[in-house]
């Protein structure tokens, strides 16, 4: 029954395909729309949430300007943060800026920071040549340095630099490792920067404390209890005092950048789904219209036989049929869409099954609702009124 | 012979600007299996209302209708659109073919709400179209038959779900002459094989093709016995 149903609706709209495809059209635009709208967003959000991952979602950041009391952090309280479960290393940072010399050639201004060896475990591709600083170097404040690429061209042009001194401060280093040419977003170039122990920039730069501080996770799922914990340390190391400290927790912040675009997305889908509901108002249009133009037909079938079911289920089958169809084509188009806009755009283009299935939901429920009426407005006929109108 | 309808007191009244109209008053009527009636009437009479009633397409304001045996006030709208479907086989003046489906198809229609297989279905329609004389014609579309042609195929719908009554309204009426009298031919062929037919016509040339007449007039019924002799 079905099926026969299924034939009868099928072979209606086949009979007039222009109308039919006018009617789709409203479909058609409106899952297009909602389509291509939430394809676009959700791949400028994957590719600026993949930029940020690679700048480390499991990087906690802390910076600790302290209180007039008490400036940074200490050598004690790094050590007491580093026995904070679920962290993997911490790379504390002294940044200062003075000049450096090596044979008469002077950089006034460069950037002097001291780090440790987990700086450069978590991203080995830090180091363009030599070798990194390790944890030899940290332990005996060894005065070495890895240079900045500026600085390589600035003092050893066209020679090897690792081996050569230069003094920093008033104090010689020896070089042991150049830095790779940093383009990267957000990082901020490092090309003018030298890099040394930071327990070396701790006695030799006059640097007292340490203000900032990356901390290294395990596991990123656990990042909320972590960060709680490391304030219960700084709370202490602070004395409880307010603002003496701010975290900044890359995972939270693709957190709350990814729920807002997904907010901009279900709006943006929104509004297309508008249309949606204006083309489920066509296909009801022409539901009425075809059901009025058909008056005699439905009057016969009932004579014949049909049900006031069996007239409803075939008049809601065409309507579902209409926007199911242009459901689908709405489909083709917007993935047609949002693949020429990612291109264009420079952004990814990855298709979400449930975006589909949710288009084509969608659409089908159009048909069942918009259906409905002029469907049970058919079965209703009188067939004598319906008979007697030929 | 048995008894395949009887109405007892059947009124239907309508209502038109809230004032009550009745159309038939207190006909009785009965009809055994194998007959062919001609219910006779000008417009406005009530033939059409009665055919509508036969027909199970609307029910009587009062009084029995019962057909083979089944009391039609008793039935919902599914019920009376299965009982229109097992039957009653309707010929309408104006053929009423959908004008998109070949004449098989066309045949085909009742046998699909009456739930048969499409192999069980074309066999019916192929063996009934064959029956009325068009085995050449059944790809046709309506368009492309002449108006008997056409007829043919309404009467062949009508019969291929070997109903009760072959219920006809007009059945010549947009018909020629020639083309009519061929018509009712196939009728008294077709009741001599013992399919009960009840015709419903203004034409009283029409009418005296069946062995019984019923003229109706204002809702009445008077029942008239044909003299042979006047065919």
């Amino acid at each position: 029954m079905l099926f026969e149903s299924i034939k009868m609706s099928w072979s209606n709209i086949i009979n007039n395909k222009l109308r039919s495809f006018l009617t789709m059209l409203g479909i058609v635009i409106g899952v297009a729309s909602i389509i291509a709208l939430v394809t676009i967003v959700q791949g400028a959000t994957n590719s600026i949430s993949d930029q940020v991952n690679s700048l480390g979602v499991n990087k906690i950041t802390i910076n600790a300007m302290g209180t007039s009391l008490k400036q940074g952090l200490t050598q004690d309280d790094i050590i007491n943060i580093s026995e904070v479960e679920n962290i993997s290393g911490i790379s504390p940072t002294i940044s200062g800026r003075t000049g450096i010399v090596f044979e008469g050639k002077v950089i006034e201004n460069a950037t002097v920071q001291g780090k440790n060896e987990v700086y450069f475990n978590t991203d080995t591709s830090l180091l363009k040549s030599g070798r990194t600083i390790n944890i030899l170097d940290i332990e005996s404040k060894n005065q070495v340095a890895v240079i900045g690429s500026d600085i390589v061209q600035e003092f050893y042009y066209g020679e090897d630099p690792v081996g050569k001194e230069l003094m920093i401060n008033g104090t010689t280093y020896t070089v042991i490792g150049t830095l790779a040419g940093s383009d990267g977003l957000g990082i901020g170039s490092n090309n003018d920067t030298v890099i040394i122990p930071y327990t070396t920039a701790l006695r030799n730069l006059g640097v007292k404390n340490i203000i900032s501080l990356d901390v290294y996770l395990e596991d990123t799922n656990l990042a909320d209890d972590t960060v709680t914990n490391i304030k219960g340390v700084l709370n202490q190391a602070f004395n409880y005092k307010e603002d003496a400290y701010t975290i900044f927790n890359m995972g939270d912040m693709i957190d709350t950048f990814q729920s807002m675009m997904s907010m901009m997305s279900l709006l943006l889908a929104g509004i297309a789904g508008i249309s949606l509901v204006v083309g489920g108002i066509g296909i009801m249009n022409m539901m009425l219209v075809s059901i009025t133009e058909r008056t005699t037909e439905i009057g016969l079938r009932k004579a014949l036989g049909a049900t006031p079911n069996r007239i409803q289920l075939q008049f809601i089958i065409e309507s579902i049929f209409l926007s199911i169809i242009g459901g689908f084509i709405g489909l083709l188009l917007g993935c047609l869409i949002a693949y020429v806009a990612a291109n264009l755009i420079g952004i990814g283009f990855s298709i979400s099954i449930s975006i589909i299935m949710l288009a084509v939901g969608f659409s089908a429920a159009v048909g069942i609702v918009f259906g409905y009426m002029p469907a049970r407005k058919a079965s209703k006929l009188n067939p004598i009124d319906a008979l007697r109108s030929a | 012979m048995a008894e395949i309808l009887n109405m007892q007191n059947i009124c239907k009244s309508y209502y038109m600007n809230e004032e009550e109209m009745e159309i038939l008053h207190n006909v009785n009527l009965t009809i055994n299996a194998g007959e062919f009636i001609s219910i006779l009437g000008p417009s406005g009479s009530g033939k059409s209302t009665m055919m509508n009633i036969i027909g199970c397409l609307d029910v009587p304001s009062s009084g029995k209708y019962l057909l083979t045996g089944n009391d039609i006030n008793d039935l919902d709208e599914i019920d009376l659109a299965k009982v229109r479907n097992k039957e009653i086989g309707f010929v309408f003046q104006s053929f009423q073919l959908l004008p998109r489906m070949n004449a098989l198809q066309n045949v085909e229609l009742p046998l699909i709400y009456s739930g048969l297989s499409a192999s069980e279905r074309q066999r019916r329609a192929k063996a009934i179209l064959e029956r009325v004389g068009l085995s050449d014609k059944m790809r046709n579309l309506p368009n492309q038959l002449s108006g008997g042609q056409q007829q043919r195929v309404a009467i062949a719908r009508a019969l291929v779900t070997e109903p009760t009554i072959l219920l006809a309204d007009e059945p010549t009426g947009a018909l020629d002459q020639k083309t009519g009298a061929q018509v009712m031919e196939l009728f008294e062929e077709l009741n001599r094989d013992g399919r009960t037919i009840i015709m419903i016509t203004h034409d009283r040339k029409i009418a005296l093709h069946a062995k019984r007449i019923i003229n109706i007039l204002d809702g009445y019924l008077t029942e008239q016995e044909v003299q042979l002799d006047a065919i």
